[in-house]
């Protein structure tokens, strides 16, 4: 899932911070190493907040086939 | 019929009638003892033998009343048995027909799960190392429960109150009764096979260990462990320990906690972006800093060489100046030193000395040729007073005075004795002015 490919970038986003923070990177280096950081930071943002806040319900339809509706929270009972 | 003789049965009819008479006495019985000799024939039936000290037996539960039966009786344990008596005509034996089997003291749910949870850690089933670590970044969840029930609105009652941005997908399915496990192990597959979530969620709320049974059923543990996205179950109390609870890859011990579990999740996630973000624009801000501030050191020492070339040249010839009064002043002062040491030395030339000393010398040498002189005109006139004095105490000049010396010859040894000398005897006698040769004519000898 897109999950790997954020885990991806999450680790690569920490490389390059400890390369820029070690200071060994030269000018040039360190220029496009925290350039490729924001970028990679701006794609964990983005993916972090993608998810919609969102509660549905599976219901088998006819034929077999399952299906997503909004679920209400409301109509719920005790002891199950 | 005849009175008289007795009935004579047949075995079939006497046993006919043990049997009709056992079996509507001890129609419906409950019984207790212990079991042993257990067996389970592949036909699906338990027979086994109830005993107590001094009594025993023989005990069989068909299929269909087994099906019923939680727990696996053992030999040793301690039962009680609801049934009823019966004859099995063929072999001549009486024996109880179990309807209904249970555990004494120990519930038999309680042992039911007890074996179970034996048999499949045995298995490994809930080995630590089959635990799949939960999602990355949870943004899709499964929650497998009771739509109506309070589990699932608990749960969705703390993702609410977090404000966490995750799809949750309900899937309906019973939570207690018979049907349950088997709509729950549905339930996993068709999650795992139809629906991309990143965790499936297993939940209920508290009850019995009646209600929760379906949660400790074998099945549902198995397809726990077949699901290929990592499974949290929260079922029942905080206290309450289930078979799924154990096989799944995390327990939280309510619906609130496994909701708490997967917003952290996330939340931990942020504010770990968020870290990483301040390091990066903190240490490239600092490498810009280092970077202007080399910079501009550097810019200072290339600024104006023209100028700087100018200052050189005029320093050096100013050293330059410097150098040659410094040396022209210091030959000067040597030249000056030569001169007063040579006046010096001239004073102290040693031409007059030499002059000084050889005149000197001179004088000595005269006054040591006059001491000398001097000394030996008073050893001459020291000697020529010794000699006189010497001649004057010489026995020559002893001889001056008259005496004389009278010496034997040939010898010349002085005479000092008349007796040494016998008459005829040559003797010479030293005068103080000559000498005799002389002849003894008689020799005196002195008296007294």
């Amino acid at each position: 899932m897109a999950e790997e490919k954020f885990e991806d970038a999450m680790k690569r986003l920490e490389s390059i911070v400890q390369d820029l923070e070690d200071g060994d990177l030269s000018l040039e280096s360190s220029l496009t190493a925290f350039e490729d950081g924001m970028k990679l930071l701006k794609f964990c943002s983005a993916k972090l907040e993608e998810a919609e806040k969102k509660v549905t319900l599976l219901v088998r339809e006819s034929g077999g086939k399952t299906a997503q509706v909004p679920f209400d929270i409301e109509e719920t009972r005790d002891g199950e | 019929m005849d009175t008289q003789a007795p009935k004579v049965y047949t075995v079939s009819e006497i046993t006919r009638e043990l049997q009709g008479i056992l079996e509507s006495h001890f129609d419906f019985v409950w019984l207790e003892g212990e079991v042993s000799n257990f067996t389970s024939p592949v036909s699906g039936h338990y027979y086994m033998v109830i005993k107590d000290e001094r009594s025993q037996i023989r005990g069989v539960m068909f299929r269909p009343q087994v099906r019923y039966l939680k727990f696996l009786p053992e030999n040793g344990m301690r039962v009680i048995a609801q049934g009823r008596v019966s004859v099995y005509a063929p072999r001549g034996e009486y024996q109880f027909l179990l309807d209904y089997l249970e555990p004494m003291g120990v519930g038999a749910l309680a042992l039911a799960f007890e074996q179970l949870k034996q048999k499949l850690a045995s298995q490994g089933l809930f080995d630590a190392q089959l635990k799949k670590p939960l999602p990355f970044l949870p943004q899709r969840v499964a929650v497998i429960t009771s739509p109506t029930g309070a589990a699932v609105r608990d749960f969705l009652k703390v993702i609410g109150r977090r404000f966490a941005n995750m799809e949750i997908i309900v899937v309906p399915v019973r939570v207690q009764g018979d049907e349950a496990a088997g709509e729950i192990a549905e339930a996993l597959d068709m999650v795992n096979r139809e629906l991309e979530v990143d965790v499936i969620v297993l939940t209920r709320g508290g009850g019995s260990l009646e209600d929760l049974w379906a949660f400790n059923r074998e099945e549902v543990a198995l397809a726990i462990r077949r699901s290929l996205k990592p499974v949290v179950s929260a079922v029942g109390h905080e206290i309450d320990v289930t078979i799924s609870d154990l096989a799944a890859d995390l327990r939280a011990p309510t619906p609130s906690a496994a909701a708490e579990i997967l917003v952290r999740e996330k939340d931990a996630l942020r504010a770990r972006l968020a870290e990483t973000a301040k390091r990066l624009t903190s240490a490239q801000e600092q490498r810009l800093r280092l970077w202007r501030r080399d910079l501009l050191r550097l810019s200072r020492g290339v600024r104006d060489p023209g100028k700087r070339l100018g200052e050189i040249w005029m320093r050096l010839d100013e050293l330059q100046g410097r150098l040659t009064r410094a040396m022209l002043h210091s030959l000067r002062k040597r030249r000056e030193r030569l001169r007063s040491e040579g006046r010096a030395l001239r004073t102290h030339s040693p031409t007059a000395r030499i002059r000084l000393m050889s005149q000197r010398i001179e004088f000595g040498r005269a006054s040591l040729r006059r001491a000398v002189s001097r000394r030996m005109e008073n050893a001459q006139k020291a000697a020529s007073l010794l000699d006189k004095r010497l001649k004057d105490l010489s026995p020559l000049a002893i001889l001056g005075r008259g005496y004389s010396i009278a010496r034997r010859l040939p010898e010349k040894t002085v005479i000092r004795s008349a007796a040494d000398t016998d008459a005829g005897d040559r003797i010479e006698v030293l005068l103080g002015e000559g000498e005799l040769a002389c002849r003894v004519e008689k020799a005196f000898h002195k008296m007294g």
